[in-house]
Formats: structure tokens, C-alpha cells, sequence
């Protein structure tokens, strides 16, 4: 499948596949990488070194600090793959990149493609925004 | 994207290191957003000042030792700590002195020490039509759709970039074609009893985000010329069930005198019905818990207004707070000063009320370990709250948090909802 990069990059891994957006801050432990909204329908899971699939953002402009955060501790996911853009979201993996030199790809699907995405598939981004599933 | 000489200049370090990495953030995340190129903003409104770990020092250090200065005027939201009542700190030693220090970093870059997450409650406030980049989610929905200002949904870091150099990306809200609404959320067979109370407004907007997404609502079907603060509750919790960045209220917000301005030339997607029974569920899901033993009041979420103080110490009258249970209301400190001024401090201090400026008592350690559950009038707060403190939560009117606070347990009118 083809996506466009909102930040570039390479990453391979398994699917977390999300039924609902998640707010970063608010919903998710940067020290452990679990989802700690307990409203969240993957309540408990880890999102850290996986692929997160997200159709979108949420909730709390602080999101960018907290995922910027997990991303210099490694807790954050290895990706993530949206179907709307969240610049929040974005902003989070620039940030993390400009200073730290670290990347963790976001790409945009269109909502069919990335309704494909099934939960626990190994996938792997590649920098132009390709998905190999 | 097109960039102005001005814009290029920054990019390419012609303007010193802050400037080139503002404008490498702004243009990124540009880009992200499809913006064609960038605008001139009259204002800001800064998030990136709550610690939230080393990253939010090693940024602000960075444009500071870049020779960063914002350009245009900048207000902040509230941070970790509340440098008024600095003994309210229950946290970690060290975690305070790194948050003390990104609040002072960021004054350092010219930034206001507001201090609110409320900053459409300061005199200077954003007019009509004038481009911002606000950060905060519900200061971001309140300036666009009770202002009419224009702000996209910024998120931490952008912020502060746009402040220092007075660009941001032209896109999503701030272009006209994005504020129209796309769908109408149409309120009925609500009782005249509950469209009349504050309490209707919180328990709507948590509604409103679910079924919203980021998608722009006409509501139709509530009285006009909502008051400011029903607007703030609508809209806070919207932004938090949901990434709702604007609303229209048809009669009472600035682009929405009629239905058909709200929609402009869009044919409404759907229209969402929403009665007794979705407000009824929308309320339960404000609450996780059905006990009745209170440890906690917390309201003020976001920072109370100065008519929320009065109404606070109408419903509270000569009661004072039960011993087995902590009441707090943050705010911010203009509103203190001024609630200092009207006496209003002092008979809420001597009910037992504590104040919190500068802060929230969800983000930062302020509450006394709670023996119990913890309520609030704030849709937003029941939101978070059982996430960031591991707090078991009930959602009321401010008048159900006060009696429950006088009586020492959970007391909730349910005629209401019947």
C-alpha cells in the first residue's frame, strides 16, 4: 500500500491496531508505553516498539510534548499510521527528530487502505510512504 | 510550500538558530498540513511551558541559547507548579525544580507568566477575524468559535515557534473554507429545566466530541446568547472526548447567527439528533464509579472565571466543606487577584476551599493522597483524571459538588435526568 509520509522514515514491526484515537497525554505512561485511558478500548496495551495504527488524533495539545518525550526514552510506538493527518501527532516525531536526531515515521493512508490493516500484522514503512504488508 | 524572503532567510540560518529551527518546525509540520504557505499572526498562546519530561527543556534551551524572543504577544498555560501557593507541590523534589525551570526558560524567551488555561479570561484577549496560534484545547476551540479568532489545533513545541518568529501555516482553521460547518447537531426534547442549567452544556459537549471527530458542528436547538461560560464547558469537553477545534452555536457564536451561515455553501453531511437518552448516557460516561464515598472536590477545570467564583459562592452560601473531604478551584492569577479584591477569597478559604493558581489539579501533585472518590462540575476533568491520578471519578453540578462537599459524600441530583 501507498502512503504519504507526514514524517519520513523507515520502520518494520507488528500492528497495534487502535478502535478508537488515543490522546497521548491523558491515555498513555511515557515510562512504560501503555495506554492508561481507561475508557480506551486497547486499554492496558503496550504501544511501545510496535507499528501503531491510529485513524486519528485526539484531545490534548500536550500530546506533542508527551509522544516527543517517549520517542528520546524509546517507549514510544515504532510508527504510527493514520488516515487523517493530526499535525499534533506530526509535531511530536519533528521535534523528537530536530533535536535527538531520532525518527519515528507517521504516514497518512487513505481510510480504506488503512482499514486493511489487521491488528498483529507485520508490516514495514519504507521512507516514501509504501506499506509492505 | 511558497516561502517569503523573511521565511527563507530564517530557514537557512540567516536569522540565528532559534529562528532556523522555529521555522524547520513550522514548515514541517506545514507541509503535514498541506499549507500552501504561511501567515502572519497577531498572538500566541503557549503549552509547551507543562513539563512533561528532559524534551521540553532541551527545546526551550535551544532556542533560548539560539537568541529566540517572541515577536508578537504571548501568554502561557498553566505549568506544573503553583508558584502562589508553591506549598501545594506534593511531587517529586527534582520533578519540580526541572518544571520550575522550563517555566523560567520560557519567560526567559518574553513569554507573559499568565499562566492560564484560560487566556480568553485576560483583558487582551484576541479579536474578531486576527490569526493566533493557540495551543491548549480548550483555548483553541474557545478563541475560534466564541472569539471568532482563528487558531489551527496547535500542539506543544509549534507553539512557541510561532511566537518567535510571528508565522504559522496557513491552513485548517485559519482558512475560511475549514471553519464552515459540516454537519448539524441538533438538540431536542431536552426540558426547558435542563437547557436553563450549566450542567447541560459539559455533559453536550462530551457528546459533541464523540460523534464530532475534528469535523465542525452547527448545534441547533439551544437558547442564543449562551453565556461565555456554558460555551467554555461545551466546548472544553468536546476537546476532549473529541479533537474538536470548532463549534458553532447557531444564535450565540459569532459565525453562526443562522444555521445556513454556520453551513455556507456545505450541504450537512448528517444531521446527529441528540435528546434525553444520549444525554442521559453522555452523563453516565462522566462518571466510573457508583460509590458515594467523597474524598475529593476539584473544579475549575478549565481555570474558573470570575462569574464561576460568584455563582460558587452563592450555591456555597455559610456551609462549609465536611472535614473528610478536600475541596479545590483552580484558577488563574488575574482572576485571584480580582476574586481577592471582592472578598470572594477569603469566604471560600474559610469555608475550606483551597485555591489553585498557575496549575490544574489533575497534572500536577496537589491533592492530598484521596481517600475515596473524587467529583467535579468539569467534563474535562472527569475525563482525565482517572488516567493521570488513578482516581475513581463522579461528574455533578457545581451545586451537587457543594452539597456533596458539605455533606461529606456523593449527593447528585436525578430529577434532572428523568
Amino acid at each position: 500500500m501507498r502512503g504519504r509520509p507526514l514524517v519520513a522514515g523507515t520502520a518494520v514491526g507488528d500492528v497495534l491496531r487502535l478502535d478508537e484515537p488515543l490522546s497521548f497525554w491523558g491515555g498513555f505512561d511515557g515510562a512504560t508505553g501503555r495506554i492508561v485511558d481507561r475508557r480506551h478500548p486497547q486499554s492496558g496495551q503496550s504501544v511501545a516498539g510496535r507499528i501503531l495504527a491510529m485513524t486519528s488524533g485526539k484531545g490534548s495539545s500536550s500530546t506533542s510534548s508527551v509522544l516527543a518525550e517517549a520517542i528520546r526514552e524509546g517507549t514510544a510506538p515504532l510508527a504510527i499510521i493514520m488516515a487523517e493527518p493530526d499535525e499534533i501527532v506530526v509535531l511530536g516525531a519533528v521535534v523528537a527528530e530536530e533535536l535527538y536526531g531520532v525518527t519515528m515515521p507517521v504516514v497518512l493512508l487513505a481510510a480504506k487502505a488503512w482499514e486493511r490493516l489487521r491488528p498483529g500484522q507485520f508490516v514495514a514503512l519504507q521512507d516514501d510512504g509504501t506499506i509492505l504488508m | 510550500m511558497r516561502l517569503s524572503e523573511d521565511d527563507q532567510a530564517a530557514l537557512d540560518g540567516r536569522r540565528g538558530e532559534a529562528q532556523r529551527l522555529a521555522m524547520r518546525v513550522i514548515t514541517r509540520v506545514g507541509e503535514a498540513m498541506g499549507a500552501a504557505d504561511l501567515l502572519d499572526i497577531t498572538g500566541a498562546h503557549i503549552d509547551s511551558c507543562l513539563y512533561h519530561g528532559q524534551v521540553g527543556l532541551d527545546f526551550a534551551q535551544r532556542l533560548l541559547d539560539g537568541g529566540g524572543e517572541v515577536v508578537v504577544p504571548t501568554t502561557l498555560n498553566v505549568a506544573s507548579l503553583d508558584l502562589i501557593h508553591p506549598e501545594l507541590y506534593r511531587g517529586d523534589p527534582d520533578t519540580g525544580a526541572a518544571a520550575r525551570q522550563l517555566m523560567e526558560l520560557y519567560e526567559a524567551l518574553g513569554c507573559s507568566p499568565t499562566w492560564t488555561c484560560a487566556p480568553y479570561q485576560l483583558e487582551a484577549r484576541p479579536d474578531f477575524g486576527d490569526h493566533v496560534a493557540w495551543a491548549e484545547s480548550n483555548a483553541i476551540v474557545f478563541a475560534n468559535s466564541v472569539l471568532g479568532a482563528r487558531t489551527h489545533r496547535y500542539g506543544d513545541f509549534i507553539d512557541i515557534c510561532a511566537a518567535i518568529t510571528g508565522r504559522a501555516p496557513a491552513a485548517g482553521l485559519h482558512l475560511d473554507e475549514n471553519r464552515l460547518a459540516t454537519f448539524e447537531l441538533r438538540v431536542e426534547g431536552v426540558s426547558p429545566e435542563l437547557v436553563d442549567r450549566d450542567l447541560l452544556y459539559p455533559v453536550l459537549g462530551h457528546f459533541l466530541g464523540g460523534v464530532a471527530g475534528s469535523e465542525v458542528a452547527a448545534i441547533t436547538g439551544l437558547p442564543s446568547h449562551l453565556g461565555e461560560d456554558r460555551l467554555k464547558a461545551l466546548g472544553s469537553a468536546a476537546a476532549s472526548s473529541g479533537s474538536v477545534g470548532l463549534f458553532h452555536a447557531v444564535g450565540s457564536t459569532p459565525e453562526a447567527a443562522t444555521l445556513e451561515q454556520a453551513l455556507g455553501l456545505n450541504t450537512p453531511t448528517r444531521i446527529v439528533k441528540v435528546g434525553p437518552k444520549q444525554l442521559r448516557d453522555a452523563r453516565k460516561e462522566l462518571s466510573t464509579t457508583a460509590s458515594s464515598k467523597l474524598g475529593v472536590v476539584s473544579l475549575g477545570t478549565p481555570h474558573y472565571s470570575m462569574a464561576e467564583f460568584v455563582r460558587l459562592a452563592e450555591v456555597l452560601g455559610n456551609q462549609v466543606v465536611h472535614r473528610s473531604v478536600a475541596m479545590y478551584v483552580s484558577t488563574g492569577r488575574d482572576v485571584l487577584l480580582e476574586i481577592g479584591l471582592r472578598g470572594i477569597a477569603r469566604v471560600l478559604q474559610d469555608a475550606g476551599v483551597q485555591i489553585v493558581t498557575d496549575t490544574c489539579t489533575y497534572i500536577t501533585p496537589v491533592m492530598a493522597e484521596v481517600d475515596g472518590v473524587a467529583m467535579t462540575d468539569s467534563a474535562k476533568w472527569a475525563y482525565y483524571a482517572p488516567g493521570n491520578l488513578a482516581v475513581e471519578v463522579v461528574f455533578g453540578s457545581v451545586e451537587d459538588c457543594v452539597r456533596s462537599a458539605v455533606v461529606g459524600r456523593v449527593v447528585r441530583d436525578e430529577d434532572l435526568w428523568v
